[in-house]
């Protein structure tokens, strides 16, 4: 293999890297140290000349590796988009020159600034293989939606049009969901003056006359196995007959379930039939048939109904949801205004603290019920009396008093709660528990309490997405909304965030589109997000392997099973390429074909390390390539300057680095040691999830490291850095510089 | 109480908004607020209140009738238009005070003695006269309005007022004799009684 291999180096010296830097030096250092076997230089490589070069080269020379010596990785990509080569980027621009001061006395550091990028991105090249797809996959356009409700409905209806067959699985015997129940609905279009038709007896006869959806009602997930591009989806009926489909990517739009209004005793909601949450309100509403809504317990006409807002939501009271679900209000203006439609003359009364109409017809909506003689007062209801007629006793907030009022029917907004699976990790928490009795009594009270599987997944991590905050399935709410931690799964609608139907049917159509594009993905081997297009894919040694299923278990998007007998199983098609496995494995047989433990390892013993009386420290910054190494560059074109004694080397993820590296790179003799990641945790940026949050932990283990090596524990730093920390990036590396000059060089110099 | 305060609370008995809805000028604004409060903040007066803007439309949801209309605090607007360049609703608020406090004066319902509303009585009935305002009667019979006694005192201390409203030319002593007014006052007393008689039998149409 070996003697197929061909090295070409290009350096690039044009925007000013040819006036700074002494270009046949580094031509020099790219074929003596980095052992390039070509070395060519070009006074504008991004050029349509340059760029020819290198692909006559690639062709006419047979160049299978280039190392192009230029701007930053992050400039110019479509210039050099070389996709049959192993392609690495030493970074002058962004990096050297454009940090450093263009003074006489800096000229010496900005060179060897220079020098050693060159060395570390022909080191690096030297490591690397060129990335291939791996040859397993094959394009499956068929889509699942889970869920028939208006969210799944719309799924299917939007993955249809653009061509692409669509299985739609529905629990029940019919298909509208929770929507489908309702009278009418908030109104989507102007002058949002009146509730509006219901949309979904009509969207039902569009999916029955799409040949490309096909329906399976009364239909239940028995088993899902496999990956984007290949799932193989069980289907169990109620009937106990089943059926297994091949799918290529899901959405999963199981909605929401109404609040149980039996936790707000208060509400006298357990002792009156009069007393309705907003969910059953819908049903009296259809039940009366355009005629006036009736009373539950005597079917007397209501001639007054009190709307009661934030009923056992927004409140962090024991039982109650924290969260505020966006729409109750707007449901509250819609249902009173099904009052002034029907009942005639009825006293309609809607207690609120904050009303709050999102949307863009919201504060219309609202001026609509106002004009419609909705009586809104802002109050806070504290009881409700049963009997005959219902007392609603409240605080009036403007008059500052304690009041009541008397009505025939009490109307609870109550919020929305998801219908999600269990939560894989609360299981896999329990692992950590050592004492077995304990883990498995703790297994059962979780088990106890635990909704049924939705997506019954066949994965390592546990059968369905894993969960965020109040039980709502995690997606990457930040960059990518529709993205969960299970690659080819996507969950929209209600069960990612309380919504209404307009936000639910735009959601869905999102989706839909994502679920398209990880089907094509899977078919051609390229990662989705945020590696999107990358064909590289981490495999392992499996003669090195201890089985220690950290790998497995560590993967944020459940990517990796295990066989019989504990060796990982990777699933191409669900990984994310973020690294999470590799820098997880201690033994460090998980590498990629353009990066690995090895890739970056060379790199770091490839920076020239001067002796302790050049009083020159080494600074390793490791900067996550998603928003830290942008951060930085920012910076550069911002004219932020940099201390000279710092080397940055881009990670796909904090989550990849192996504290090998960390050890290494002391070892070697660096002074100090930058990590910088997204944020972690439950308000976390990290692209990859858990990546950032998995590294904190590891490194917060790197302080015995350091002590068995003597090191003071100032000399490794691990940050969270957000794309737009443009000044506070590069100053966590300069005073990194300050600490090393504080505590003096490192001893590990040789 | 009067003959209509009675009807009005017989047709009304649920709903004192409508009734405001219905009998008082831009009445039908009050149920579009949205208590945000920013009237009340506004008002340079506010604090003399006994309930700002936003609490009397709160109130008249609330149906508490005879607070409202019973209430010194619209007859306290000066007119200067804060609230309505403020309210973000665009409730023509000065308009719905200065309409409460005529409904509750036809009503019968004004608090005895409110100085405003007082000084509207006898600022309308000197201007009635002569279709003209005479400033030495008006202020006459300001100073005179709660009898002869507290007349002489109101007079005496107002003394260096009129002395400088005199030297200024606002008030002429002259005025006392008759005084200006318009062409024929005849005719203005006219116009006024037509129009007073298409509200009264509208007035009347409404209870």
């Amino acid at each position: 293999m070996a003697d197929d291999k061909k090295f070409a180096g290009y350096i690039c010296t044009g925007c000013g890297i040819g006036d700074r830097l002494d270009a046949s030096t580094l031509e020099q250092v790219a074929t003596r140290d980095g052992k390039m076997q070509s070395c060519k230089q070009s006074e504008m490589l991004c050029g349509a000349e340059g760029v020819q070069m290198i692909k006559d080269d690639i062709a006419n020379d047979s160049v299978t590796h280039v190392m192009i010596a230029a701007c930053s990785r992050r400039a110019k990509v479509e210039a050099f988009n070389f996709t049959d080569v192993a392609l690495t980027r030493a970074n002058l621009r962004e990096g050297v020159i454009w940090v450093r001061p263009d003074t006489d006395e800096n000229t010496e550091t900005t060179q060897e600034m220079a020098d050693d990028y060159i060395r570390m991105a022909c080191a690096e090249l030297k490591a690397m293989n060129k990335p291939a797809p791996s040859g397993e996959q094959e394009l499956n356009k068929n889509i699942l939606v889970v869920g028939g409700g208006i969210t799944g409905m719309t799924a299917a209806l939007e993955a249809a049009a653009a061509g692409y067959p669509v299985h739609l699985v529905e629990k029940s015997g019919a298909l509208g969901g929770a929507v489908g129940g309702y009278y009418k609905v908030i109104p989507t279009r102007s002058p949002y003056a009146e509730p509006a038709e219901n949309p979904v007896p009509a969207m039902i006869e569009t999916i029955e006359a799409n040949d490309k959806i096909t329906v399976h009602l009364h239909s239940t997930i028995a088993k899902t196995d496999g990956a984007p591009g290949r799932f193989s989806v069980e289907l169990a009926t109620e009937s106990g007959s089943s059926q297994t489909l091949s799918i290529g990517a899901m959405v999963q739009a199981s909605g929401w379930k109404p609040y149980d209004a039996n936790q707000l005793p208060e509400f006298a909601y357990d002792k009156s039939a009069d007393v309705v949450t907003n969910h059953e309100l819908e049903a009296l509403a259809v039940a009366a048939n355009g005629g006036p809504i009736k009373r539950p317990s005597d079917g007397k006409e209501v001639k007054s109904v009190c709307f009661i807002q934030n009923a056992g939501q927004c409140s962090d009271k024991e039982g109650h949801l924290s969260y505020f679900s966006g729409v109750t209000d707007l449901i509250s203006i819609k249902q009173a205004m099904y009052f002034k439609e029907l009942n005639g003359d009825c006293d309609t009364t809607i207690l609120f603290d904050n009303l709050r109409t999102p949307g863009a017809g919201g504060e219309d909506f609202y001026r609509a019920g106002q004009q419609a003689m909705v009586t809104f007062s802002k109050g806070i209801a504290s009881e409700v009396v049963a009997g005959d007629s219902l007392t609603v006793k409240f605080q009036d907030k403007i008059l500052n008093e304690e009041t009541e009022m008397a009505c025939d029917l009490v109307v609870l907004a109550t919020g929305m709660e998801p219908n999600s699976g269990p939560d894989p990790y609360a299981l896999l928490a329990l692992e950590e528990i050592e004492d077995l009795d304990e883990r498995a009594k703790k297994q059962e009270e979780i088990i106890a309490v635990a909704p049924p599987s939705i997506l019954n997944l066949e994965y390592r991590q546990g059968t369905d997405l894993p969960h965020l905050k109040n039980g709502f399935t995690d997606s990457h709410f930040i960059c990518f909304p529709y993205e969960t931690r299970r690659t080819g799964i996507y969950a929209v609608g209600p069960v990612r965030r309380p919504m209404d139907i307009q936000q639910a049917r735009d959601d869905a159509t999102g989706g839909a589109m994502k679920a398209i594009q990880a089907a094509e993905n899977a078919g051609k081997g390229r990662a989705a997000h945020p590696r999107s297009g990358d064909l590289s894919f981490p495999t392992f040694r499996k003669e090195g392997c201890t089985q220690c299923k950290r790998c497995t278990v560590e993967c944020p998007f459940g990517a990796i099973n295990e066989d019989e007998e504990g060796y990982p199983m990777y699933n191409e098609s669900r990984c994310r390429r973020c690294g999470t496995c590799m820098g997880a494995c201690p033994v460090r047989v998980i590498s990629f074909e353009n990066y690995s433990v090895n890739t970056v390892n060379e790199q770091i013993k490839n920076c020239e390390i001067p002796e302790e009386w050049d009083e020159k420290p080494r600074i390793l910054v490791l900067a996550c390539e998603n928003d830290a190494y942008p951060a930085l560059d920012q910076a550069a074109q911002a004219g932020v300057e940099v201390n000279p004694w710092a080397r940055v080397v881009p990670i796909r993820c904090l989550g990849s680095v192996s504290l090998s590296w960390v050890t290494d790179a002391l070892n070697s003799g660096y002074d100090g040691i930058v990590l910088m990641g997204c944020r972690r945790d439950d308000d976390y940026q990290c692209h990859f999830v858990r990546g950032s949050a998995m590294a904190a932990e590891r490194m917060s283990k790197v302080g015995d490291t350091l002590e068995s090596l003597n090191l003071e524990p100032e000399r490794v730093e691990l940050y969270e850095v957000a794309i737009t920390d443009i000044q506070r990036a590069p100053q966590l590396i300069n005073d990194m510089a300050d600490t090393v000059e504080k505590i003096g060089l490192s001893p590990f110099k040789f | 109480m009067s003959d209509l305060n009675t009807s009005m609370i017989e047709k009304y008995r649920s709903s004192f908004l409508k009734e405001v809805e219905a009998n008082v000028e831009e009445g039908e604004w009050v149920k579009m607020c949205m208590q945000c409060g920013v009237c009340s903040g506004s008002c340079p007066l506010g604090k003399h209140w006994d309930h700002p803007p936003q609490e009397i439309f709160m109130m008249i949801r609330a149906n508490k009738r005879e607070e409202v209309l019973g209430s010194d605090s619209m007859w306290m607007c000066t007119s200067c238009y804060n609230c309505i360049a403020r309210c973000p609703r665009g409730l023509p608020i000065t308009h719905i005070m200065h309409g409460l406090a005529v409904y509750s004066k036809r009503l019968g319902l004004t608090p005895k003695k409110q100085p405003t509303a007082e000084f509207s009585q006898i600022f309308w009935d000197n201007l009635m006269k002569k279709g003209r305002v005479n400033e030495l009667k008006l202020g006459l019979s300001m100073n005179f309005k709660d009898g002869f006694g507290e007349g002489v005192k109101n007079a005496m201390a107002n003394q260096k007022l009129g002395q400088n409203m005199m030297k200024a030319k606002r008030m002429n002593p002259m005025e006392a004799f008759g005084g200006h007014g318009v062409k024929s006052p005849g005719d203005l007393q006219k116009i006024i009684k037509k129009a007073q008689e298409i509200e009264e039998s509208k007035i009347q149409a409404a209870k």
